[in-house]
């Protein structure tokens, strides 16, 4: 991994650091080793055996993340009645209290394992294991894992997903992205919920919108939808219809995904190394 | 509590590293960031002593460098200065761009005290 292999070292940032991994002197004489190690934490080690256990099972891992509020679970209740015939699908919900959002959830008739993280405003990769370890992973298709609603510290989280979603309802402004640039960046796809309610919401602008991801460099497609009515959620439908059949072939191939910028860029970096090796 | 396990993931990966040279107490530690790691410096610098503390890390000196965020096109392939929230080429303007600097998190240099 990341760890021991400095695929974080890049053209960009090699020059910042010289003499790595050698002891060296410095200015005042005490002796200095120079590294260049990415700070893996115990959470990215939990993260990588929980992504085991769904590859080994040929499980679609999806991350939800979005404000508090923002339809994360309006929308896994119209995914369910769209798709629950053809997928066998189950959700791990993660909420500060209660077990609302699991109890919706079951009442689409689908497995839900309730997180409830007290003060924590995000899940971990610990949290997950604990909830896959509920769940019986053989005969699932995708798993959905809601986040705690909360635009910041979610991203800094690696839970063993295969895919991070980031909805964006349009009641809370069109300049979101610009302001998170850290949890839209890690979208693998943007998804503007409510938009039902766009008619009467004149200052959400869809376009705006589109123009604060672009600017993070995203090429993530930003799909509107509503949840409540049902429109155009196709889109949504075809894009995890095609995540499935990719993970699949994945699976088959013995090849692993992961979303496609990490909390700490390393998949992008690996990529870069790739191309100069 | 998200930078404490940072730190503690830093005192782990510092204290392999004494071990490997030989020494037995780190003075001091560099720490690489970049605006887009996720990770808040003033946080990871209130939580470093709590992490530190009982270790051959203890009453070290924590220096954090900040990294610039640098995008190169691929486009034009220019390499230029962006910011966290605009991370557009600085040459054409196109989104198209790979991060290659300003999202790392990065253990860059341990000094210390080498025994005798
Ligand atoms: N008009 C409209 N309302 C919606 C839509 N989706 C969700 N809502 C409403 O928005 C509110 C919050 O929806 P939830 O699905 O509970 O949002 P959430 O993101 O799961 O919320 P937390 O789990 O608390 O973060 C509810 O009152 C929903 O009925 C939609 O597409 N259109
Ligand atoms: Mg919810
Ligand atoms: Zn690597
Ligand atoms: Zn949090
Ligand atoms: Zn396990
Ligand atoms: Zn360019």
């Amino acid at each position: 991994m990341c760890d021991t292999c400095g695929c974080n070292i890049t053209s960009g940032n090699a020059h910042l650091v010289t003499n790595d991994g050698k002891l060296a002197q410095t200015p005042d004489g005490k002796s200095a080793v120079f590294v260049l190690k990415s700070l893996l934490t115990e959470n990215d080690y939990q993260a990588i055996h929980n992504r085991e256990h769904f590859d080994k099972n040929a499980v679609l891992a999806i991350n939800l993340m979005s404000s508090p509020g923002s339809g994360k679970t309006a929308l896994l209740e119209a995914t369910i009645e769209a798709l629950g015939d053809e997928f066998s699908i189950a959700v791990i919900e993660g909420d500060l209290e209660t077990e609302n959002d699991a109890d919706r959830i079951r009442a689409k008739g689908v497995p839900a394992v309730q997180i409830s993280t007290g003060s924590a405003c995000h899940l971990d990769a610990y949290m997950v294991h604990d909830a896959v370890h509920k769940l019986d992973l053989e005969t699932l298709d995708i798993v959905f894992i809601e986040n705690v609603g909360n635009l910041v510290c979610p991203a800094s989280f690696d839970l063993g997903q295969h895919r991070n979603v980031t909805l964006l309802s349009v009641t809370e402004g069109d300049d979101k992205p610009a302001k998170y640039p850290v949890i839209f960046r890690a979208a693998d796809v943007v998804l503007q919920t409510k938009s039902d309610l766009l008619e009467v919401l004149d200052d959400f602008n869809p376009a705006k919108a589109e123009q604060c991801l672009r600017n993070l460099a995203s090429e993530a497609p930003m799909l509107p939808l509503s949840a409540r009515r049902n429109i155009e959620i196709d889109a949504w439908l075809t894009w995890l219809r095609d995540e499935v059949a990719t993970q699949a072939e994945r699976v088959a191939k013995h090849e692993v995904t992961k979303p496609a910028i990490q909390p700490d860029g390393a998949a992008l970096h690996l990529a870069e190394k790739g191309q100069s090796a | 509590m998200h930078e404490l396990a940072i730190c503690q993931a830093l005192i782990g990966q510092v204290e392999q590293i004494t071990l490997d040279n030989n020494a037995e107490k780190v003075t001091r530690i560099v720490v690489k960031i970049g605006p887009l790691s996720g990770a808040e410096a003033p946080l990871i610098e209130r939580a470093y002593p709590m992490a530190a503390a009982g270790t051959i890390a203890e009453n070290s000196l924590l220096v954090l460098e900040t990294m610039p965020i640098r995008v190169r096109c691929k486009s034009c392939l220019a390499e230029t200065e962006a910011s966290a929230n605009r991370l557009l080429c600085g040459e054409c303007g196109d989104f198209h761009t790979e991060l290659i600097s300003g999202d790392e998190m990065l253990l860059a240099a341990i000094e210390f005290d080498k025994a005798n």
